[in-house]
């Protein structure tokens, strides 16, 4: 009877061996290459980042070198996106503003997760903070979000920037208020997803071995309600470069001599009739980053879609 | 059904007045001190500076200012204005109609696009009209609306001459002449807001009706006998247009929002623009006031969206 068992047990093993197993996240991987605009969105993407970090390294002209007698140019082979009303090179200050809306974006939306992730894993795992924490989303998603940024920034920039120098303290304020405004969707999310998780058979076990709440949330439960929320974060960084960039608009965002994307069109609004390159390039940029991240979130929610399979 | 509007009216109250104490107190704690022009004033001696506070009601502890305020607000009295002396509530009366056109009209003008586009692009799904029309929405929803306004000015005002720069609130519409004025001022900042709001529109109508086409009362629909035509206009659409009233109406707040950078772009003397300037100026009764009619308009069209969603679908129960 051994001898006749013997091949149906091996066979699986050689397929093994031949073919890795598949996981989640390869599955969604190979998904996601298929969604050609979400892939044309991740290059887009990946290459402003690159740009903007090495870039100042490769482009070597100096961002805040005034030059009057060059003021207004249009774009040509010196100056590739023109100059401003006093000369400096607009590319060079468009990629090294790249750099602040990027961060500023990935970071708030950081904040934002974080924040929201844990509020509604807290609500949705202990039933008694779930009430008043649901009551306490309610309350922020109710609070208008751009006229409260503009005038928490406006009220406390003056004595961050006093406390931790111009950019850090406008960076933390800019990000730290993005993020207290943005975390409600993620929570409902996670809440939603740990609403139906904990049922699980798989959670009871690792309750029954005696695994801690804060282990059984973080280690056991959190990891399975990611795809969700992986998708939120990245429309969140969309969504926060757009924030970022209206309040440098406004004239409430970063100092002057920090261009921000925002900012370099808040600058050439003045000029706008005669220098309209000035408006046009950084434009340009934060539609390109808001556009490739939006098509990347596309791309992700079908990837992770499990009705979707492929 | 009256009992469940009423009740959700009776939730909102304590939501209003929870939002109310946290403007209340972030304006109150700010460092930002309203009196700081007068501080830096080296000709106002302190005992007249300690009258203008007075006479403000600045020097009474912040418990006390803010249930004299909340009071204000009840008998619809917002408080004076540090900048103008005049009562808030004047200067909000007098920059609506401003914001209101505006809004109004884009908001209308957008519905009525996005409907019929996000119903054709999901009846004909994969089509090349759908194809171009997705992708429209998908750019109109990233092009933020500081950049539109932007390149409108630049291609139709400075390059092409058609509309104005800024927009003149001077303008009395009294005959043909200013009438016409005030429509070419007005194309292009309703033009901004429309284009970001159909295109959102249009995603939400579109993924709606292609919810509802593979469902199975659509295919009773059709093996009945029904027409295409009215398949579509009787049963997937009007199914499909529960969710989207809804969003219709959680979305006029955001369109408020959306007026801040607008009128700020195009100088229209609106709320807006008059928070803007109020927030640089620290008159802090108007931005109060501004800011906390925002989150009312959010409480009021959030209880409305719930409403019409009861109203609409039968299978919601209100208990």
């Amino acid at each position: 009877m051994a001898t006749v068992t013997r091949p149906v047990a091996t066979a699986p093993e050689n397929v093994w061996a031949t073919r890795p197993p598949r996981s989640l996240w390869g599955d969604a991987w190979r998904q996601f290459r298929r969604h050609r605009m979400a892939m044309a969105g991740l290059f887009v993407f990946l290459t402003l980042i690159v740009a903007s970090l090495l870039g100042p390294y490769l482009y070597t002209v100096n961002p805040n070198k005034v030059d009057i007698l060059v003021a207004f140019q249009g774009p040509s082979a010196d100056h590739p996106f023109g100059t401003d009303d006093v000369g400096r090179d607009v590319l060079a200050r468009a990629l090294l503003g790249g750099r602040v809306s990027i961060a500023v974006g990935i970071a708030a939306m950081l904040v934002s997760i974080v924040v929201g992730a844990f509020i509604g894993a807290m609500s949705g795992y202990f039933g008694k903070a779930d009430g008043p924490l649901m009551r306490l989303t309610d309350m922020f998603l109710a609070l208008p979000p751009l006229p409260l940024l503009m005038l928490i920034i406006f009220l406390f920039r003056d004595p961050l920037r006093a406390a931790l120098g111009p950019v850090a303290g406008i960076f933390i304020l800019v990000v730290g208020v993005i993020g207290l405004l943005t975390w409600m969707p993620v929570a409902r999310l996670v809440r939603a997803a740990f609403l139906t998780l904990k049922q699980r058979d798989f959670v009871t076990a690792a309750r029954s071995v005696g695994v801690a709440d804060r282990r059984l949330i973080f280690a056991h439960i959190l990891p399975n309600a990611l795809s969700p929320v992986l998708v939120a974060a990245t429309l969140g960084v969309g969504a926060a470069i757009i924030t970022e960039s209206a309040l440098s608009f406004l004239g409430l965002g970063f100092p002057p001599d920090e261009p921000t994307w925002g900012r370099l069109l808040f600058d050439a609004q003045s000029y706008i009739d005669f220098s309209p390159h000035l408006a046009i390039f950084p434009g340009l940029l934060i539609f390109l980053a808001v556009i490739s991240i939006n098509y990347i979130g596309d791309g992700l929610r079908d990837a992770l879609d499990p009705r979707k399979t492929g | 059904m009256g009992r469940y509007i009423l009740r959700r009216l009776l939730i909102s109250i304590p939501t209003l007045l929870v939002i109310s104490a946290v403007l209340f107190t972030i304006l109150a704690l700010a460092p930002g001190d309203p009196m700081s022009q007068f501080a830096l004033n080296p000709e106002v001696p302190p005992e007249v500076r300690e009258r203008v506070k007075a006479s403000l009601g600045l020097d009474q502890p912040l418990h006390i200012r803010y249930a004299k305020w909340i009071g204000g607000i009840v008998t619809g009295d917002f408080g004076f204005s540090f900048a103008t002396r005049g009562p808030v509530t004047d200067l909000i009366v007098q920059r609506l109609p401003n914001t209101l056109l505006v809004l109004g009209i884009a908001y209308t003008v957008s519905v009525l696009i996005a409907i019929p586009i996000g119903i054709i692009s999901a009846v004909k799904r994969y089509s090349l009209f759908d194809y171009g029309a997705t992708t429209l929405a998908f750019i109109g929803i990233s092009v933020p609306t500081f950049f539109t306004g932007l390149l409108l000015i630049i291609i139709f005002a400075v390059k092409l001459k058609w509309f104005p720069f800024l927009y003149d609130s001077r303008v009395v519409v009294s005959d043909l002449n200013t009438l016409g004025q005030q429509i070419r001022q007005s194309i292009m900042p309703i033009t901004v807001l429309t284009l970001f709001n159909a295109a959102q529109l249009t995603r939400y109508v579109r993924a709606e009706m292609l919810e509802n086409l593979p469902q199975d009362y659509v295919r009773t629909a059709r093996a009945k006998g029904l027409h295409e035509r009215p398949v579509i206009a009787r049963h997937v659409l009007r199914n499909s247009l529960i969710p989207v009233v809804t969003l219709i109406a959680l979305g006029v707040p955001t369109i408020f929002t959306g007026a801040i950078i607008t009128e700020q772009i195009f100088a229209i003397p609106g709320i807006g623009h008059l928070l803007v300037k109020s927030i640089f100026n620290t008159d802090t009764p108007v931005v109060l006031a501004i800011t906390f009619l925002f989150a009312a308009l959010v409480v009021f069209f959030n209880l409305v969206a719930d409403v019409l969603y009861a109203v609409l679908d039968p299978r919601i129960r209100y208990s």
